[in-house]
């Protein structure tokens, strides 16, 4: 469908794509996932025939963007970041000028319109002038407009930016439903957005893709030892002992001792089983269990270790909740991975909220807000 | 093109600007209308159309000043560049709609000549063949104000810079005048030209041998006959300028009653040059 070959975008000196080569296949939901800056709306520009490639070649269905423009670009329908409105027109008016502008013949143009605007909630919408609309609305507009001649190949630059929970829900829908028959390639820095809809994850790390394959393989391809990270009351000598004698072999690292309180990390593949008994153990020598959180090798993890392997070294070792606190800004559903549990244990809190929270997890009812 | 070309002539009487755009024209050209031709009693409406090139310069760049650079500023352009349209569509569709829109107050001055002849005398051949020439002139302001407008993303230097250069346009005549007739500053003139041009070279190729060869070449055949016959240079500097005199063509319709059909062809031409050059202006900005 697309074969994207050796892409190099320079500007000046500084490299926004380097070498980036790709092939996107048919009927399946691509995301591009990187920080910001790392060029995804970049190389989304230069497969739309927006701006042209220092060198290298994007080949879409075939028509080369730059040789056939025309061909190629009846091919694709593009949400850039900003959505491209006209604040002058109504909505109606914009799909009109839209559908005219993609040469979708006269007798088609009304019902496609309407199609559309049901496909993204905007019937109500229609005759209202798009200065008017809220930001959510206009994201929407702009994915109807993209949308629009149902093009093969559907690219959106960071479609759920600015929408409220819900409409990111019927966007993910929507995406999900329209890649039935469409090819969709979706960017954005937000993993949740990513690995919740997309069948390939692309991760893009100054211009280069650094990993290419589908969410599963990613997280088996990074597979290491989950970790469990604790801070318990007590001794270095005694918490050494609890541990080895609930397991013999665990690792204990990254130890710390303040204020008679220990902070340490225990790596080991089963530690999901060694909670229980650890807990039971610090009981019976009287060492309070102050938190007690499990990390999982999550995506999250990957990406960040894959984007930023240089500079977040010393975030990685901080806990996620300041990760969730980061995320929720900007999504606020799937805040709580499936993937990521975390538990805390604070001094307040007595046994039985434990106790509880265990049940529920063993129930199933995991990684609930 | 024509999806583009209708949304641009609404967008004009969507927001004022069309709509200031022809009440200007017409208000100020109704004024010298009613000073020269009704209360004067001048009987040619070619003499107000003159007077009225002054009020071009300013209305052009109101028409022109947001037709590119509003769409680069509001990131419009990102739908249009990736349309499956070709560049030279969206460019002549933007232009076409504001011809339109110059259109309607020429239509307006074309009452003007019968307004005459209803009191007396009037020459109508002289002044529709004047409004046509007029008209043309104008075609040419566009396409010069759309270019500026594609160079630019902010709409008020798109603006200025599109009266500045109709600006000189209209002086142009005069400031011919106080060129070097000598052969020598003609000489000098043409090698300024060059050298320009060399620079021109080397900004666009970076490659030092070729304007380095377009300096030299230039410079060795013009001094080599200013030595030979320095007669031949005698007054060309501003001969060649007068050339290019846009109002020339139009002076010839409006004061001397000829018909120039050669004015009319160079109006054309330099009109598709602009709009030729914004083509080329958009297409080349992609690649930077």
């Amino acid at each position: 469908m697309i074969e994207v070959n050796h892409l190099v975008k320079r500007y000046g000196n500084h490299k926004a794509v380097d070498d980036l080569s790709f092939k996107v296949e048919k009927g399946q939901i691509y995301g591009f996932l990187g920080p910001n800056g790392a060029g995804k709306s970049t190389t989304m520009n230069i497969m739309t025939g927006y701006i042209g490639a220092t060198s290298g070649e994007v080949l879409i269905n075939g028509h080369d963007i730059l040789k056939e423009p025309e061909e190629a670009k009846k091919c694709i329908g593009y949400l850039p970041e900003i959505p491209p409105l006209y604040m002058d027109m109504t909505v109606s008016e914009y799909l009109e000028f839209v559908a005219e502008l993609k040469k979708i013949p006269n007798k088609d143009r009304k019902g496609q319109i309407q199609r559309v605007a049901a496909l993204t909630k905007l019937e109500d919408m229609m005759p209202r002038l798009i200065k008017n609309l809220s930001k959510g609305y206009k994201q929407r507009v702009g994915l109807a407009q993209a949308i629009l001649g149902f093009p093969p190949i559907i690219i959106l630059d960071e479609p759920t930016v600015g929408l409220d929970p819900k409409q990111i829900i019927e966007i993910r829908d929507l995406i999900k439903q329209l890649a039935k028959e469409h090819t969709i390639i979706l960017s954005s820095h937000i993993l949740q957005e990513v690995s919740a809809v997309c069948d390939h994850i692309m991760i893009i790390s100054h211009g280069r893709l650094v990993a290419s394959d589908t969410p599963e393989n990613l997280e088996q391809m990074m597979h290491q030892d989950n970790t469990l990270e604790m801070e318990v009351k007590g001794t270095q000598a005694e918490i050494r002992d609890v541990v080895l004698s609930v397991r013999s072999d665990a690792v204990i690292d990254n130890v710390s001792s303040e204020a008679g309180v220990v902070r340490f990390t225990i790596r080991q593949s089963d530690v999901a089983q060694m909670r229980e008994p650890l807990f039971y153990a610090f009981a019976e020598r009287h060492c309070p269990i102050l938190t007690m959180m499990m990390n999982n090798v999550s995506l999250e993890k990957i990406f960040l270790e894959l984007t930023e392997a240089d500079d977040q070294k010393q975030s990685d070792d901080t806990d996620y909740n300041g990760q969730l606190d980061d995320d929720s800004d900007s999504s606020p559903i799937g805040i709580l991975s499936d993937d990521m549990q975390t538990y805390m244990i604070s001094d307040e809190e007595d046994m039985q909220t434990v106790n509880k929270d265990e049940e529920q997890e063993a129930s199933g009812d995991e990684g609930d807000l | 093109m024509k999806a583009i070309y209708k949304r641009e002539l609404k967008s004009y009487f969507n927001s004022m600007i069309g709509y200031i755009f022809i009440a200007f024209f017409v208000a100020f050209m109704g004024f010298y209308f009613m000073a020269y031709n009704l209360y004067n009693g001048y009987p040619y409406f070619s003499y107000t159309l003159s007077a009225t090139i002054t009020i071009m310069l300013i209305a052009v760049p109101i028409l022109t000043m947001k037709s590119f650079a509003e769409d680069r500023k509001t990131k419009t352009d990102q739908l249009l560049l990736t349309a499956p349209v070709s560049v030279t569509q969206i460019v002549l569709g933007k232009y076409l709609a504001m011809v339109t829109v110059f259109l309607i107050p020429m239509l307006i001055s074309c009452i003007c000549p019968l307004i005459i002849k209803a009191n007396g005398q009037a020459y109508l051949l002289t002044d529709y063949s004047t409004i046509l020439a007029f008209f043309l002139m104008g075609c040419i302001f566009i396409a010069i104000g759309m270019f500026i407008s594609a160079l630019t993303e902010s709409q008020i230097i798109a603006a200025v810079g599109t009266f500045g250069i109709l600006f000189v346009l209209c002086l142009w005549s005069d400031l011919i005048t106080f060129l070097p007739s000598s052969s020598g500053g003609t000489v000098a003139g043409i090698l300024i030209f060059i050298t320009a041009l060399a620079l021109i070279i080397w900004g666009m190729t970076k490659n030092w041998f070729m304007a380095a060869i377009v300096e030299a070449v230039g410079c060795a055949v013009f001094l080599l006959l200013y030595i030979i016959d320095d007669s031949i240079f005698q007054n060309g500097l501003s001969a060649i300028l007068s050339r290019i005199d846009i109002r020339n063509a139009f002076n010839n319709f409006a004061s001397n009653n000829i018909f120039d059909i050669t004015g009319l062809i160079f109006y054309l031409s330099m009109s598709f040059i602009f709009v030729f050059l914004t083509v080329q202006v958009l297409l080349k900005r992609r690649w930077s």
